[in-house]
């Protein structure tokens, strides 16, 4: 036990370097994968027909295994093997296929009379869809992000076996030295690292939602 | 770069021996068949019974948080405690195949029991109406209404497995993630890339697959998730993996 602590204490700015460049790998394509699923679930909306295509689309990348995809994605980018940007990538292109979906939920979640009324006061296009028909979307896009956070954060861990460095190489460098308190360090800080982005996401879920805390 | 990897695909070796294609490949279909049949086995029968008696819902939400845990870390972590104490031939697959039915439990338990539960309550009181026993409205009648969400779960599960099947090549089993984790070890991209082809073309195999069944299998008069929105049109009855079920189920990662 007492070696143990010792290890964690001789290795906490690595854990915590690790713990940095983990969030950030899982983190970041979260928010590019966002900002690229608004406006194509958007237009899956608007495009009944393209819907299925798109939604459906999107959903097949989410079936290709994670190890696969970071081994092929320098070979679509032209990078090296090791370049991080490989790892953004792929975490972007998960992130992408989980929520473009949630987009395509999230608008339809709006009700349709509330849609009128706000037609009907004089917003439209694009105005009617960043000030009424997005803030009404935000519970749902926040229970899809939480999915999609929890998610990268474990797939993100699986990029160690290629040697990205980040929690999960304690994952890797503990099971090669047979050392179980560092597979353990790897697992519990990818677990509250998912834990971390999970109460994020809530709380910017209740900082955009003022008005469900009102009149209950 | 490309031709490296057409030619290792096409090297006539890549396809014989003990380390070719076809062996590697029966290998990580094998595995996986035998961890989703055992994790069925338990995860379905318990899954509609939780969604029927509404009892222990617990043990749901208890699979799902365990989700979080990095499959890649319940791999190791079962490796190093189990993998010794297992003799002989086994010593490698049983760890892994472990590893394999507790990460497709989650799906499948979650799509088995909100698919039960989800049942339009309408159609339950009309077969106890008629006379018919719990057993058979079970058998006969939440079953083939859960299917959709039940299957979307077993999809999900399915993927999961063929995924974990791949990283647990890092772990010694065998299987087409062998090409990826060895390739890896003496830097020959030709090969990974070559075995990363593979695997994702399997993955995406499958999954047509049992979206075909899902679609054969799945009632016609059952529109969305439970029925209660028969009325709608044609297209929308035959895509039963309802949006709601495709986001809870993908709450397993593709590791």
């Amino acid at each position: 036990m007492a070696v143990g602590m010792q290890w964690i204490g001789d290795h906490l700015p690595e854990i915590l370097r690790y713990a940095a460049s983990h969030a950030a790998l899982a983190g970041l394509p979260l928010l590019v994968g966002l900002a690229i699923a608004l406006p194509v679930g958007w237009l899956a909306r608007r495009q009944p027909r393209l819907a299925g295509l798109i939604v459906g689309g999107s959903g097949l990348l989410y079936t290709i295994p994670s190890l696969a995809l970071f081994i092929l994605i320098p070979l679509l980018l032209g990078t090296r093997i090791l370049d991080p940007l490989n790892v953004y990538v792929a975490m972007t292109i998960y992130t992408l296929a989980l929520l473009v979906r949630t987009v395509v939920d999230a608008l339809g979640s709006v009700p349709e009379a509330t849609r009128a009324a706000a037609t009907a006061m004089g917003y439209r296009g694009l105005g009617r869809l960043v000030a009424v028909d997005l803030p009404l979307a935000v519970p749902v896009l926040a229970s899809g992000l939480r999915v999609a956070a929890v998610s990268n954060v474990s797939i993100v861990s699986v990029s160690a076996l290629i040697g990205y460095p980040q929690l999960g190489s304690y994952l890797t460098d503990g099971y090669q030295r047979d050392y179980p308190l560092e597979i353990g360090v790897g697992i519990v800080g990818c677990l509250l690292l998912a834990l971390l982005f999970d109460l994020a996401i809530r709380g910017g879920e209740r900082a955009l939602t003022p008005w469900l805390r009102v009149g209950r | 770069m490309l031709t490296s990897i057409w030619a290792w695909l096409t090297d006539p070796a890549s396809w014989s021996g003990r380390d070719g294609i076809p062996t590697r490949l029966v290998e990580h279909l094998l595995y996986s068949v035998v961890a989703l049949v055992l994790a069925a086995a338990v995860a379905l029968p318990l899954g509609a019974w939780i969604g029927h008696s509404g009892r222990a819902r617990w043990l749901v939400t208890a699979a799902n948080a365990a989700r979080a845990v990095p499959s890649l870390g319940l791999l190791f972590v079962v490796a190093m405690l189990a993998g010794p104490r297992i003799r002989g031939d086994f010593a490698y697959v049983v760890p892994s195949l472990v590893v394999l039915v507790l990460l497709a439990v989650p799906p499948l338990l979650a799509g088995a029991e909100s698919g039960v539960r989800a049942v339009d309550p309408a159609a339950r009181d009309a077969a106890y109406g008629m006379g018919m026993r719990a057993r058979e409205v079970l058998l006969g009648v939440e079953l083939p209404c859960a299917l959709p969400l039940l299957l979307s779960g077993v999809r999900a599960a399915t993927l999961q497995v063929i995924a974990t099947a791949t990283i647990a090549a890092s772990v010694s089993l065998g299987g087409l993630g062998r090409y990826l984790i060895d390739g890896l070890a003496v830097s020959d991209y030709a090969q990974m890339a070559g075995g990363a082809l593979l695997v994702a073309a399997l993955a995406l195999a499958v999954d047509g697959l049992l979206a075909l069944v899902t679609r054969y299998a799945v009632s016609p008069g059952l529109g969305g998730i439970s029925g209660k929105r028969g009325g709608r049109s044609g297209v929308a009855r035959r895509m039963p993996a309802a949006p709601t079920v495709g986001r809870l189920s993908h709450g397993s990662e593709p590791s």
